[in-house]
């Protein structure tokens, strides 16, 4: 998957781990800037530069509300990501799944019954 | 993640060089360490349902080596090798991993660490892999969307036959 190299990439921007739990936040409701300085309990103008970021990448939304920037989560950049991970979690529960029949009749071997010489030929 | 069991692999990406996987099992954590380690019980799931697992060799010991081989469904081989770094039973395995559809592939190894949790009766499973490069990671996932989308074509093909 070809994608571009810097910050203006979803995929970049949620590498950091500030910036997920801006958008956990988000996921919440929309808040504006001081509410997320609070929650998040570090300097506003580091606040505000993750924000840029995830502006830049279309992960938030900013309006104003009164004299308040408001922001607002928009999950459509990740679903691109989330499509391309949720792929290698499908190899993963596939194996897993027959994990977890390995894990059943280690458990109970009565229940085995030389089914697994089926599955392995 | 919530707290919730979940029988369904997690995959999540704490940076751009690694993959974190997680997983539990309702099973005791000695028997999901066993199914790591030993290769008659290897066999019996690592393919998934991309083939099978013609061999597994496991010299279980720091600096011993492990090599996985399947034939996949279409014909070709995959496989892949590591070292292993750290061993505590039942709890942790670090080991190197190389896939060896990669040229010189041993230059660059990702780093694995395979943690299990108790969670009293069950099991939690964590996958770390560590890799040198974003670009290295990329493609990892890249090859499960080939395998995920072969897994689809499998489902697909196996509906289609019933209603046959």
């Amino acid at each position: 998957m070809a994608r571009a190299a810097t910050t203006t990439d979803a995929f970049n921007a949620v590498a950091e781990p500030r910036r997920r739990q801006i958008l956990d936040l988000l996921a919440g409701g929309s808040r504006p800037v001081n509410e997320l300085v609070q929650a998040l309990g570090i300097p506003q103008p580091l606040v505000s530069k993750h924000l840029r970021v995830l502006r830049e990448v279309g992960l938030v939304q900013v309006h104003d509300r009164g004299r308040q920037r408001v922001y607002r989560l928009d999950g459509e950049p990740l679903r691109s990501i989330y499509e391309w991970v949720r792929r290698y979690e499908q190899t993963w529960n596939a194996r897993y799944d027959l994990l977890d029949t390995v894990l059943d009749e280690l458990q109970h071997p009565d229940r085995a019954s030389g089914q697994h010489e089926g599955e392995a030929s | 993640m919530t707290t919730s069991t979940t029988h369904t692999a997690v995959v999540s990406l704490p940076s751009d060089t690694q993959i974190l996987i997680t997983r539990d099992f309702n099973a005791p954590r000695h028997l999901v360490y066993r199914a790591h380690v030993e290769p008659d019980l290897i066999k019996r799931w690592w393919a998934g349902e991309r083939g099978q697992v013609d061999s597994a060799e496991v010299d279980l010991r720091v600096g011993g080596r492990w090599r996985y081989v399947m034939t996949a469904h279409e014909g070709f081989e995959v496989a892949f090798h590591g070292e292993y770094r750290e061993i505590v039973p039942d709890e942790r395995i670090v080991c190197t991993e190389v896939f060896e559809g990669v040229p010189d592939g041993d230059l660059d190894p990702a780093l694995c660490t395979y943690t299990l949790t108790d969670l009293g009766g069950r099991t939690r499973l964590t996958v770390l892999t560590e890799v040198s490069s974003r670009q290295v990671r990329d493609m990892i996932l890249d090859s499960g969307m080939d395998s995920g989308m072969q897994e689809g074509m499998d489902a697909l093909e196996r509906v289609a036959q019933s209603l046959a």
